[in-house]
């Protein structure tokens, strides 16, 4: 079995020009840990990701891969191995030619590295198709080959440039299953480029949000979705509503939000008076109830109503917010049903309102 | 090519009559390339074209595709596969110093393949033929790559591409000649060596020569070579090249292992663009060797000067035979389908 290195990246930049696509970022990536980069286009994932195969130069600071700074070794020399968004399969080669690929590089004579090609084609089940050509595959096949190329050189680090993308939906599932899969029986580290946040809970052991060359949050899956660090991260991962307003008073710990309009609510945090603040609530944590205290809901009007099939999604206006959404079961809509243009009292309990942070700079 | 080529056919129509322009003209030159077109735009009306006419009235739509195929099919028609049916029938006919006589001989073949001559100059020209390939392609490739890989900008890519073809813009007959005043006796080359004290006399094989022969060639065919390769070369996807790095590829490996097996289709169009304009040149062969150098086309002038067209009729078509061969043989070690 390979054995996996810990990525280490320190204090890295890249400057394209005059434009900074990645921004003196810091991070650790555990030895055989699933980490996926997730972020919109442009925000610096894929430059980060290209510094650490070598395909892109660093304008400052180090990347060390088990322990091996590795920031001049070209991409070949340094344990890691990357699989391109389109897969980048050699057309004129067959399959075999095109895992064997990296041996025939080193020199291993041809009918070795053909047995060891067909080998991990047989690993990727993809043996029945050998002696093909890269253009009569399906994607979901050419992406197995390209597994099959990345990994026969036995990787200490697997990198992924938005592996997914290229495939339907369905498909796009069904592989991402695989790649974890895959992940775990190899035990090496994976680093996985990707702009779905779906996909990024699925599959990372830790999730690194990115945005403006800058790491917004790097935490498990869970932490970035219960406790988003950012207003970025938590409109970013979805299912939360994002208020901006100004601190007004702080009483016990409880910090009371005061939005332009004119509305306050509460928040556990500790912050200072006047300064601005965001403050995130889950979609799915909101009650269609009256509430007692008012700071933690307000009354607004239905502006649109989505069936869902298990749930059913309201958009609400009122107290500053154009869009402000509620989650509920089914059961609990059709139990008490609105309509577009209705009153409804939202509400909510303290525990589920989140300080939400700028990024450190 | 084909805008070149009708610039300079004033100049060409000046040095012989109608049916020797049509000979090179059409016959050779533009063969492979006519060739291609009549199959990709008449083979399949060609085969139907009865049977779509009939139909016509109750199918519009066949009647409207065969007419929109029909100025093509007329124009090829005139004057591609007309002018060469009349060659090769004229390629049996008898002849003497007053008059072609319609008849059916195999004669002038026999004379043709029969004689020494002709072997020896086919050999000729096959020779100049093979130098001036092995040359424009390494030369080709080698300008295409530096444009495709090495300069960054598009913009750059296509300002330099463009200076590429700059000699293109006089007729193949001016840059020829402005060679003489370098190589010649007491040309550019020469004095230059001699006042460097390099040679102590003018060096004779520099002009009218083999040598000078393959150069002309070679400076007049080589962004032939240029241009089909730099657009497969274009087309490559970059990643390619860095997948090829991510596995361990140094830059002699990616362009052995990647870049060249890619760019094989634009390295047989290139191909056959040289070898089917040298194996029909007799301008250059008979310029640049003043006259000591003989070229099968140039075989052909002659014949057409002596007036034994059925001669000159029968050697274009063993000449077109060899030349078909040759497309067929590139063809044949390279699939350029996928490029077309």
């Amino acid at each position: 079995m390979p054995k996996a290195a810990e990525i280490d990246i320190a204090s890295v930049s890249k400057v394209y020009g005059t434009s900074t696509a990645v921004d003196t970022i810091s991070l650790k990536i555990p030895a055989g840990s699933y980490c996926c980069f997730l972020g919109p286009s442009g925000c610096g994932k894929t430059s980060t990701l290209r510094m650490i195969a070598g395909h892109e130069g660093i304008t400052a600071g180090d990347i060390r891969l088990g322990g091996t700074i590795v920031t001049d070794f070209p991409p070949a020399r340094r344990g890691t191995a990357m699989m391109f968004q389109s897969y980048a399969l050699f057309p004129h080669l067959d399959l075999v030619d095109n895992v064997a690929f990296s041996l025939k590089m080193k020199g291993v004579a041809r009918d070795e590295r053909r047995a060891k090609a067909l080998e991990m084609l047989t690993l990727m089940q993809m043996e029945a198709y050998a002696a093909r050509r890269p253009s009569q595959l399906s994607g979901g096949q050419q992406q197995r080959v390209a597994l099959a190329r990345a990994l026969i050189t036995n990787p200490e680090a697997l990198l992924l440039d938005e592996p997914l993308s290229a495939l339907d939906p369905f498909l796009k599932i069904r592989m991402r299953a695989e790649l974890k899969k895959l992940q775990k029986s190899l035990g090496i580290t994976f680093v996985h480029v990707t702009h779905s946040q779906e996909e990024a809970m699925a599959l990372a052991d830790l999730i690194v949000v990115m945005n403006n060359g800058r790491i917004e949050q790097a935490a498990a899956p869970r932490t970035v979705f219960e406790k988003p660090a950012t207003a970025f991260v938590a409109r970013f991962m979805g299912d939360h509503n994002v208020i901006s307003g100004r601190v007004t008073s702080i009483e016990d710990g409880i910090v009371s939000v005061t939005v332009p309009q004119g509305h306050t609510f509460k928040v556990r945090d500790i912050a200072e008076i006047g300064k601005p603040i965001d403050i995130g609530i889950r979609t799915d944590r909101v009650r269609l109830e009256r509430t007692s205290d008012k700071s933690l809901g307000f009354e607004g009007i239905v502006s649109n109503i989505e069936y869902r099939g298990a749930s059913v999604k309201i958009a609400v206006i009122g107290a500053g917010s154009e869009d402000f959404t509620v989650v509920i079961s089914d059961g609990d809509y059709f139990r008490k049903p609105v309509a577009t243009g209705d009153a409804v009292s939202l509400s909510w309990a303290l525990e589920d309102v989140i300080p939400l942070g700028l990024v450190s700079a | 090519m084909r805008v070149r080529h009708e610039s300079s056919l004033p100049l060409r129509e000046g040095w012989g009559g109608v049916f020797r322009l049509l000979l090179h003209h059409r016959g050779f030159r533009n063969l492979p390339e006519g060739r291609q077109m009549a199959m990709i735009a008449s083979t399949e009306p060609n085969e139907r074209i009865g049977r779509g006419r009939s139909r016509g009235l109750r199918l519009p739509f066949a009647a409207i595709c065969y007419l929109q195929a029909t100025p093509l099919l007329l124009i090829l028609g005139f004057f591609f596969i007309l002018p060469i049916l009349m060659i090769i029938v004229v390629s049996f006919w008898d002849y003497d110093f007053a008059g072609l006589y319609p008849d059916f001989l195999t004669m002038n073949y026999t004379d043709t393949l029969g004689s020494w001559v002709t072997w020896k100059t086919y050999l000729n020209t096959l020779k100049f033929t093979v130098l001036t390939w092995a040359l424009t392609l390494v030369i080709g490739f080698g300008v295409a790559y530096f444009l495709a890989f090495h300069i960054r900008t598009t913009t750059m890519q296509m300002v330099l591409f463009l200076v590429c073809t700059v000699p293109f813009l006089t007729s193949n007959i001016v840059r020829m000649i402005s060679w003489i005043p370098v190589l010649g006796r007491n040309g550019l080359v020469n004095s230059a060596l001699i006042k460097l004290g390099i040679v102590p006399e003018p060096i004779e094989w520099l002009l009218y020569s083999d040598f000078a022969v393959v150069l002309a060639l070679v400076h007049l065919n080589t962004l032939f070579m240029v241009t089909p390769i730099f657009n497969t070369l274009m087309r490559i996807d970059r990643s390619l090249i860095e997948a090829a790095r991510d596995c361990g590829a140094s830059d002699w490996q990616v362009l052995w292992n990647v870049i060249l097996p890619l760019a094989k289709p634009g390295m047989a169009i290139g191909s056959i663009f040289v070898v089917t304009l040298v194996m029909a040149d007799f301008s250059t062969v008979q310029v640049m060797s003043g006259g000591q150098s003989a070229s099968v086309a140039l075989m052909m002038k002659n014949q057409m000067s002596l007036l034994q067209y059925p001669a000159a009729a029968a050697n274009a078509v063993v000449l077109l035979f060899v030349v078909l061969l040759m497309v067929a043989a590139i063809l044949r070690v390279v699939d350029i389908r996928k490029e077309l």
